[in-house]
């Protein structure tokens, strides 16, 4: 049995109380009128490019415009671009159909709405990427048990304890996203009333045309849906997991195998609708065909990374006794073969719109790509060509140095390409990585790690009666 | 110069196996084992280096990247920068997501040939070559060990026919 170190219990409660703070902090942090929000400017000069041709600022905020045309890196960038962007971006979110001005008053509106959602977006993107990795380890373990693998079962316990987040993960998004069902935020742009108010100016027949999926009470329901799919396996899968080691035959072993088969068709589904709900419709006027897959290849290789990286802690321990590196050189070259999977969708979905470049498709990239070029084009290096050079060499999928440097630098590139996914449509170019997005992390670090460590210590971290761990234990590759 | 070698028969992969370890133990050579599929673990039983046949695909992999990066570089950006549809022309990086799936394509196919070539070539393999098969059996349901001589004949042999060798012949190695 696995007794939960109190160094890394404490360092969980603090993690999550500092996070906590950060969070508070940055809530406390935001203007809370379009006043507050220029006086603050003033304050801190603050304020990111976005404001750039507008001549109707007060003086100390065009003393700080003039300030940031003569730097540098932003002047270079030819000007006509800018604007066209800018264009296209006041038609894709600012959703003045028909209106082509852009007036001040309105304008700073838009950009206190996006500075008030700035904490919002920090905490959703640390909750759907903490509940992410646990549903890839869970994808992970149904795939496994489905597949009747022979080298894993001495992992299904640390698998086990991962998923067990599924629980409180979910139900702190179905928190979330009631929270913006209920207009406390502006997260999620369809959300607001207006624009589906026929004499409202803001009237949008686009997301009028989707509003037989996209309204709050069918988003709530398909989010309980999900999550009720993903729980009842997790629980029915430990459950019977922990009953085969009290067993005197296999059917609870055949029942779990029975329950993976159709837990992976349901969460095939489940995944996929949800990928559209909880991220692709923060850009509720773009679309892509192959976003469920893309995020699927996101969660499963966080999750295969957190599997090899807890499995290292626990064998450091001296806890996990037939584990060995056999073991963890398959873990890395999962993570290194979903790494390139990822690659490879990230570059579909990319290639394929910028080629074809159709206006309304490609907007979705120009935000990414004018606002958030260091996080977009970063997380390739992150995601790809470092795991691509690190993890190719068979020695060193071995060594358990390189698979947790390697396992950071992924999980890390993924919480990037998950801030890519949700920031330009919340926050648009005011994104930081500052003190709510680092209070978010680690207040659901802390979370994450005490809810996975104390269901570790609630079951022997061998599973006994397995059929195929005597396999498992011998395996060599 | 010539040398004897004792060629021993065996039928099972797992007394080749044991055979071949005794036969190391005893500080004897094995000068080259013939079987008639892949048997697991074998060469590191017999001592053998591991083979280094990946690190050159990796480099071939990377010289076929090269090998596309420069030909659309020249073609696509200094020679003849055309205006096709639209697509932006003056640097490479602009056009580049269009030419990745070449240069991901050269890539794989420098690798994977010249890694092949260099393995016909480091194990002697071409058409028309002779088959240096010692026994045909081998490539049917035989094991055959082949050791040197160095030393007492007798002793070698008894020392084979102990690990289970079904069939022991000695003779004249060019």
């Amino acid at each position: 049995m696995y007794t939960f170190s109190n160094r890394l219990r404490l360092f969980a409660i603090i993690s999550f109380v500092l996070g906590a703070i950060m969070v508070g902090l940055s809530f406390a942090n935001v203007p809370g009128s379009v006043e507050d929000m220029k006086a603050m400017e003033a304050a801190h000069g603050h304020g990111h490019g976005s404001d750039h041709g507008d001549a109707k600022h007060d003086d100390g905020k065009t003393a700080h415009h003039d300030e940031h045309k003569t730097n540098a890196a932003h002047a270079t960038s030819d000007h006509d671009s800018k604007t066209a962007y800018d264009d296209a971006h006041a038609l894709a979110s600012d959703h003045k159909a028909g209106s082509g001005h852009h007036d001040s008053a309105h304008h700073d509106a838009h950009k206190l709405g996006q500075l008030q959602n700035k904490p919002w977006a920090a905490i959703y993107i640390a909750a759907f990427f903490f509940m992410m990795i646990s549903l890839g380890v869970l994808a992970f373990y149904a795939i496994q048990r489905a597949a009747q693998a022979g080298w894993s079962p001495v992992l299904f316990r640390v698998m086990e304890g991962i998923t067990a987040y599924i629980i409180p993960g979910t139900i702190i998004m179905i928190v979330l996203i009631g929270i913006s069902a209920m207009h406390w935020n502006h997260l999620f742009h369809w959300m607001e009333p207006s624009l589906q108010d026929p004499l409202s100016e803001n009237y949008d027949k686009l997301t009028v045309g989707k509003s037989g999926w996209l309204n709050e009470t069918g988003f709530l329901i398909r989010a309980v849906i999900y999550s009720a799919i993903w729980i009842a396996y997790r629980q029915i899968s430990r459950r019977l997991s922990l009953r085969q080691d009290e067993a005197n035959d296999n059917s609870n072993f055949k029942k779990n195998f029975r329950a993976a088969a159709v837990f992976l068709v349901l969460f095939l589904i489940s995944e996929s609708m949800m990928s559209w709900d909880w991220i692709m419709s923060f850009d509720h006027h773009w679309f892509s065909t192959l976003f469920g897959w893309y995020v699927f290849a996101s969660m499963f290789v966080s999750g295969i990374t957190v599997i090899a990286l807890i499995t290292i802690y626990l064998k450091s321990k001296g806890l996990l006794e037939y584990v060995n590196d056999s073991h963890l050189h398959d873990l890395a070259k999962f993570m290194f073969g979903v790494s390139i999977f990822w690659t490879y969708l990230w570059f579909s979905q990319f290639m394929l719109i910028w080629y074809s470049n159709i206006p309304e498709e490609v907007t979705y990239f120009i935000t990414r790509i004018e606002d958030y070029n260091l996080p977009f084009f970063g997380m390739l290096a992150l995601n790809l060509i470092f795991p691509l050079l690190i993890l190719m060499n068979s020695d060193y999928k071995r060594l358990n140095w390189i698979i947790v440097i390697a396992g950071i630098v992924i999980l890390f590139g993924h919480y990037i390409d998950v801030f890519n996914m949700v920031m330009p449509a919340t926050v648009g170019p005011h994104w930081s990585l500052g003190l709510a997005e680092i209070g978010a992390i680690l207040l659901f670090l802390g979370l994450f790690i005490f809810v996975v460590f104390t269901t570790l210590t609630k079951a022997p971290l061998l599973a006994k009666r397995n059929p195929f761990i005597e396999e498992s234990k011998q395996f060599h590759y | 110069m010539s040398s004897k070698v004792i060629q021993a028969m065996y039928t099972d992969d797992d007394v080749l196996m044991s055979a071949v370890k005794r036969v190391r133990q005893e500080n004897h050579h094995i000068e080259e084992v013939y079987t008639p599929f892949p048997v697991h673990g074998l060469d590191k039983a017999m001592g053998l280096e591991p083979t280094r046949l990946a690190i050159t695909a990796f480099m071939y992999g990377c010289v076929g990247l090269s090998v596309a990066i420069s030909m659309m570089y020249f073609i696509m950006i200094v020679d003849w920068p055309q205006n096709i549809g639209g697509k932006p022309s003056f640097s490479f990086l602009e056009n580049m997501p269009a030419f990745v799936p070449i240069m991901f394509e050269m890539t794989v196919f420098f690798a994977a040939h010249l890694m092949v070539i260099t393995f016909y070539m480091r194990s002697k393999l071409w058409p028309f070559k002779e088959a240096e098969n010692p026994d045909p059996r081998t490539t049917d349901d035989h094991f055959l060990m082949e050791v040197s001589v160095h030393g007492d004949e007798e002793v070698l042999k008894a020392l084979l026919l102990e690990t289970g060798a079904t069939e022991i012949k000695v003779t004249e190695k060019h």
